[in-house]
């Protein structure tokens, strides 16, 4: 598309065309009015000149007679502008008068008429006056007019004036439309420019911000965040499949290695059946990986808050620290429950009971105390905090070093001294993604000694996804 | 038993016909929507285990179909879409059960199973089940074994309830979870066990007979160990 068709098509361009439209026909109307008054009254004007003549004329014809009256007629049309004239007796021949040419029967109609004439002299041809006719006794009839050039005249010039504003309305419009259309073009091409890169693959471009705070601007602002989320969601998309790429890779080698490790032997019925038992243990670890993988990544992609529903949040971590209480008590730990009820909290029970089963699970396998005897107490906590709820496990177990702690809630990660131990290393991350999802966060403490990991979720999550931050020239009434 | 398996993947309807009959079930299979809606529709099955991504006509589809005719055939929806809201969109569909692949064949079967003898809709609840010398008293809440009686705690008396409905067939551990507790998420550790375990010393550690059996890779079965 060449920069001239690219100008036409603009909508800008098109505005203008529009206003220019709308203001001719507006001038058009203002200058048709002012010229309709102004013939009305230059009408007035004439008509009273007339009447004024043809009440002389009456004097006359009233002292003299028809002689009379002719003889001021003749002499009246001999003086230079004078009004028009013309006396006919009853066969309709002219008696007086400058008048050489007059349509038929204009002479029938008596009152005032606007008629076409030419003049005696013949230096007046086409031309029009308004006239009034008199009916006088014998026949005669008496045409005093006066010639309408003056208002020819006027018309002409108000039409001179249309065209002459009309000519500098299109000039001002074009320019204006030229030089708006050319600035919003050039705005919306480098926009335009920015989105084709990002379509090329570079997520990191954003659309440019002029910093007016205009409609364009605004709208480049809400683009860029909406990029800014993509990128997120992609940049987790990607770890995913990083993940499953690196850590998935190793769980399924060690399964091919023991299946192929029981087909090189050639062992017995039952070795067989122990490796195929084996295999399925594995594979059900596997699926176990996989499923919090995925459950990870939807939780941090944002929920469904449709899927939401309230409950007390009190009583599912209630619920899941009794599920857990044999568990505890099996190992050694002494659960202590801290929980006050909180009703009306909106969100995913499941999910928020999968978050507590991690974390009062992740106490059980590394919140144990090796020196102290008797130190094995988890304390699972739950409590309003303002429109927060904070849920709490806290073990006495080694804890977590502060430089660790936030590192720890990344996907697979196990700490030394973990990894001998079963478990995946997606527990914490999981519940952190929950509290996410729920507009929530988590956070690792010292519980001297031991890990304290909290929970803070909104009662009510105005945006269940990770709230964008509005910027101030939105949030600006 | 008859069941409908509506599944269009050859290999897995194979596998679940070929299994379902080892089991001693009657299996009939469709490989469509379509083709499954009208089979399911001619009625006579106790169990269909509907795929939710079908050819034709779309698993959830098929169940509001069905539902919408007043068939109220128990399904069990056996689905790749394994997550919370995948299950409760099935579940609100009008699906009676969920389960995601991959699964446990012990796990599909002991499901089905317990579908397909839940009793009809509108038919009276039993107030007291028996089983052997054990009696569970769901309106009293009392429970004894050879008139003695046993105490329990209000967890492990909705366990031993949820067992006694489903005497004599095999309960799978997630079974458990997500009908004495309401839960469907992975626990991770072996929860359950320990709450079977504490719940199998108090009704058999003083009888000779053991009621409540461990069934190895599937889950626990409670039996009249007397006969």
């Amino acid at each position: 598309m060449t920069a001239l068709a690219k100008l036409f098509r603009a909508t800008a361009f098109k505005l203008a065309l529009a206003i220019l439209g709308l203001s001719a026909i507006g001038a058009g109307i203002v200058l048709g009015v002012v010229a309709w008054q102004v013939v009305k009254l230059v009408d007035e004007e004439t008509t009273q000149t007339i009447e004024a003549e043809a009440s002389g004329l009456a004097e006359q014809y009233g002292q003299g007679g028809i002689r009379r009256l002719g003889a001021v007629i003749e002499n009246r049309s001999r003086q230079a502008g004078a009004s028009i004239y013309l006396l006919t007796d009853s066969a309709g021949e002219a008696l007086a008068g400058n008048i050489a040419q007059m349509p038929a029967g204009v002479l029938d109609q008596v009152g005032i008429v606007n008629t076409p004439y030419e003049t005696a002299d013949g230096l007046s041809r086409n031309r029009r006056a308004l006239a009034r006719v008199f009916a006088l006794p014998g026949g005669f009839h008496l045409l005093v007019g006066h010639d309408l050039a003056d208002r020819a005249r006027i018309g002409a010039v108000m039409v001179r004036a249309l065209a002459t504003s009309l000519i500098f309305f299109a000039g001002l419009a074009a320019l204006g439309a030229l030089f708006v259309a050319r600035r919003v073009l050039r705005r919306i091409d480098a926009m335009n420019r920015s989105a084709r890169m990002i379509m090329a693959g570079d997520l990191s471009r954003r659309l440019p911000v002029s910093g007016s705070g205009d409609e364009l601007d605004r709208l480049a602002i809400g683009l860029n965040e909406m990029l800014a989320r993509i990128a997120d969601l992609m940049a987790g998309l990607r770890e995913v499949s990083d993940n499953i790429a690196h850590d998935l890779r190793t769980p399924l080698t060690r399964l091919r290695n023991h299946v192929e490790e029981a087909l090189r032997l050639d062992a017995d019925k039952a070795a067989y059946r122990a490796a195929l038992e084996r295999t399925i243990e594995e594979s059900d670890s596997l699926i176990r990986i996989f499923d919090a993988l995925l459950m990870i990544a939807r939780a941090e992609a944002g929920a469904d808050s449709g899927a939401f529903t309230s409950f007390d949040v009190g009583e599912v971590v209630a619920g899941v620290a009794e599920l857990y209480e044999p568990v505890a008590e099996e190992k050694g730990f002494k659960l202590t429950l801290d929980v006050a009820p909180a009703p009306g909290f909106s969100g995913s029970r499941e999910l928020i009971g999968q978050a507590v089963a991690n974390l009062i699970d992740n106490a059980l396998k590394y919140g144990g105390s090796a020196l102290e005897a008797g130190a094995n107490e988890i304390v699972v906590a739950a409590r309003r905090e303002g429109v927060n709820v904070v849920i709490q496990v806290a073990d006495h177990g080694p804890g977590v070093a502060e430089a660790e702690r936030q590192r720890v809630l990344g996907r697979f990660v196990r700490l030394e001294g973990a990894r001998s131990r079963p478990g995946s290393g997606l527990g914490l991350s999981l519940a952190a993604a929950v509290a996410h999802m729920h507009g929530g966060s988590a956070a690792l403490a010292d519980n001297s000694p031991g890990l304290k990991v909290s929970l803070i979720l909104p009662m009510r999550p105005l945006t269940p996804v990770s709230p964008i931050a509005v910027s101030p020239a939105l949030a600006a009434p | 038993m008859r069941i409908l398996i509506i599944e269009d993947d050859r290999d897995a309807a194979a596998y679940l016909v070929k299994a379902f009959r080892e089991s001693g079930h009657l299996v009939d299979h469709a490989a469509d929507g379509v083709s499954g809606y009208d089979l399911a529709h001619e009625g006579g099955y106790d169990v269909a285990i509907v795929d939710r991504m079908l050819p034709k006509m779309d698993g959830l589809a098929l169940i509001g179909a069905l539902r919408a005719q007043k068939n109220e055939t128990p399904v069990l929806i056996l689905s790749a879409l394994g997550q919370v809201d995948d299950r409760v969109k099935g579940l609100r569909a009008g699906g009676d059960d969920y389960l995601a692949k991959p699964y446990a064949f012990s796990e599909l079967l002991a499901r089905v199973e317990a579908l397909a003898r839940r009793r009809p809709s509108g038919a009276p609840e039993e107030t007291q089940y028996r089983l052997g010398d054990l009696v569970l008293d769901r309106l009293s809440h009392r429970v004894t074994r050879a008139g003695e009686e046993i105490i329990l705690q209000p967890r492990e008396f909705r366990l031993l309830e949820y067992l006694m409905q489903n005497a004599g067939k095999v309960v799978t551990r997630t079974m458990l979870l997500e009908h004495v507790w309401d839960y469907h998420f992975d626990p991770q550790t072996n929860v359950i066990d320990v709450h079977v375990s504490r719940l199998r010393a108090k009704i058999d550690r003083d009888f000779d007979a053991p009621m409540l059996h461990t069934v190895r890779g599937a889950g626990y079965m409670i039996r009249d160990g007397a006969r």
